[in-house]
């Protein structure tokens, strides 16, 4: 059995590998405390970003449905979360509680979505799952009257953080001298849910389901006449994608303490696309760098334009947040020219046969 | 083939119309166990309609098929695969972005029943069904003669490689019936002799085959019985030799005045 995170020729290095990236990841958010502690709410943010991307590259990547509306799902985790541990209703369930809830609440959600529009492709999906996400929105923003259930625009404050008994996810602990932080807790739950995410990403890509999306996304006829229930495949990828969503929208809704429509608006559900494509649909590690990329590339630049031009002119010429969306936007279009597939295009898998012997012929 | 041989698909009256044209107008005809049964008749004729009719494609406007004594109708396609009825396609129409072996992996689909929590789970029972739909899947395409592209995309496949993977595909679903639309299209002679020898290998491994063919060689050489549409009809159906003689099936292939030109010849 090959390792379940890394293929390669050379076990031992790939697990050395695994080791340094584990040890990187583990120091990570001390390091990043001492540049600022905004830098590890970015992190967090970043890795709410990863999770999002996989959930929509179920969709999108492995199944081939265009999904412009899936902020929508993390729009209902969040909500879910909060009106279930706030103040607002006055319910204070634990996290552990929620969290499956939320997850199940998108997934019929995302079932809601699919049923409608199976038999929609392409450009015809990516309307009505747009219209979806802002029906959702506007949900939202709307159902505070005449029983308030959401605020409406104001949002819900107050949200509870994660507690485990008298252990709390907000404030800080020190232990043995080191101060952790709340983001520096949360990050590391993050951490661990994104390692149990991607696990079972690679795990369903590799397997029957996986292959069964990925025969509808090539052509679906094809798929049904090779006995696929196309109908059942599509459903399950909605349902999983809006799972996923579900879950990081809770966790969005705990770590910000505060949640509003706002944060739902459909340049989120493009940004997310975004993430995935210029990743490399279907590849989940195209996606997890895409993710990370486009987290973090738009806030290295806002710290690092204002300095720049301060030193380069010695005043300001054009404003730091400008320039940072005009370098971001060259940015993806060039990629887009140049690298079409994303920048981990979807590979083809190779398999190790038990069986024979399969030399690598050379590809065209 | 004794006319006691068993049926294993029956059509009776199978019509379909797209709008005012008349794609089949009650074709009636019955393929026995066992048997290479060919389709033929000019463009247009219908054919492919059948196909598509028969897998469950497109619905019939009139009459049903009847494969191994219970009814087609309205069974999805899908449901039609898991009967037992494989088709391959005019077009090729493979998983182009896939591996030649994943190709046939995913044909096992619809034998196979690991779920999405033992998929994410990984159990014994689950690795033990993926070492056995590899196994499967690498056997089909040595059967067919695909095997040393087994790691490469479909879609670079030379077009010979991939009819014969397509056929591969089609046959991981373990097919009773096995339903080629045009395999022989675009081979040259080399390769429709070793198409010939296939078809023949999976008929003697018992699985009856129905064909579409233009190649006339193949088809009054390779099958039992062939089965001749014009128009939406059927004009003629029996042994290759005594159709090839049929005056109507002339006149549908060549044009009335050729045949009788070829009558009094």
């Amino acid at each position: 059995m090959p390792h379940p995170l890394i293929e390669s020729k050379h076990p031992a290095i790939a697990k050395a590998g695994l080791v340094l990236i584990a040890i990187t990841l583990a120091l990570l958010p001390f390091a990043l405390a001492n540049i600022g502690t905004a830098w590890v709410r970015i992190t967090n943010l970043a890795i709410l970003y990863v999770l999002l991307s996989l959930g929509l590259n179920i969709v999108v990547g492995f199944a081939g449905l265009l999904d412009l509306g899936y902020i929508a799902f993390y729009a209902v985790g969040a909500y879910v979360y909060a009106l279930l541990a706030s103040a607002h209703f006055d319910l204070h369930l634990p996290f552990w509680v929620i969290l499956p809830i939320g997850a199940l609440v998108a997934c019929v959600f995302g079932v809601l979505l699919g049923t409608p529009t199976l038999k929609l492709r392409g450009d015809y999906l990516a309307i009505v799952t747009l219209g979806f996400g802002e029906i959702i929105r506007i949900f939202l923003n709307n159902l505070s009257r005449p029983v308030n259930i959401t605020n409406g625009a104001m949002g819900i404050t107050g949200i509870d953080p994660f507690r485990f008994g008298t252990f709390s996810f907000a404030g800080t602990d020190t232990v043995a001298g080191l101060a952790f932080t709340g983001p520096i807790k949360y990050y590391y739950l993050l951490l661990a849910v994104l390692l149990v995410v991607i696990v079972i990403n690679l795990r369903l890509q590799d397997s029957r389901i996986g292959r069964a999306w990925e025969a509808i996304r090539e052509d679906e006829v094809a798929a049904r006449a090779m006995g696929i229930n196309t109908r059942n495949m599509k459903l399950l990828a909605f349902a999983m994608g809006a799972s996923f969503g579900g879950i990081a929208g809770g966790m969005f809704s705990a770590i910000q303490g505060f949640i509003s429509p706002e944060s739902f608006v459909l340049v989120e559900s493009v940004n997310v696309l975004a993430m995935v494509v210029l990743g490399g649909m279907g590849n989940i590690f195209g996606v997890i760098l895409g993710a990370l990329l486009l987290s973090f590339v738009p806030e290295v630049l806002r710290y690092t334009v204002g300095p720049a031009q301060m030193a380069l002119f010695g005043r300001t010429i054009i404003d730091p947040e400008v320039i940072r969306m005009l370098l971001f936007g060259i940015t993806l279009v060039g990629m887009m020219l140049f690298r079409p597939a994303g920048i981990l295009p979807s590979a083809l898998r190779k398999r190790e046969l038990e069986t024979a012997r399969v030399p690598a012929a050379t590809t065209a | 083939m004794s006319d006691t041989a068993r049926a294993l698909l029956v059509a009776n009256g199978i019509s379909k119309r797209f709008g005012g044209v008349h794609a089949l107008s009650g074709v009636t005809f019955e393929i026995r166990q066992g048997e290479i049964y060919g389709l033929i008749g000019p463009n247009g004729a219908g054919k492919t309609t059948l196909f598509n009719v028969l897998t469950g494609i497109y619905p019939a406007d009139g009459g049903e098929f009847a494969f191994e004594g219970r009814s087609l109708a309205a069974v999805k396609p899908h449901e039609v695969a898991a009967r037992g009825i494989a088709r391959t396609f005019q077009n090729i129409r493979l998983f182009a972005n896939l591996s030649a072996l994943e190709n046939v992996m995913i044909g096992r689909h619809v034998r196979t029943h690991a779920t999405v929590f033992g998929a994410i789970m990984r159990n014994a029972r689950t690795r033990e069904e993926e070492r056995a739909i590899e196994k499967r899947g690498y056997a089909l395409l040595e059967y067919v003669g695909v095997a040393r592209r087994a790691n490469d995309l479909a879609k670079h496949l030379a077009y010979g490689d991939q009819r014969k993977l397509e056929i591969a595909r089609a046959l991981a679903t373990d097919p009773r019936l096995l339903a080629l639309d045009e395999p022989a299209a675009g081979m040259n002679a080399t390769e429709t002799a070793a198409l010939r020898a296939l078809l023949e290998r999976i008929r003697g491994d018992g699985t009856t085959i129905l064909l579409i063919e233009h190649d006339m060689k193949l088809v009054m050489s390779l099958c039992d019985r062939v089965l001749v549409l014009d128009y939406g009809k059927k004009i003629a159906e029996g042994p290759a030799a005594v159709v090839q003689k049929d005056e109507k099936v002339i006149s549908a292939y060549l044009g009335a005045d050729v045949a009788l030109d070829v009558k009094r010849a």
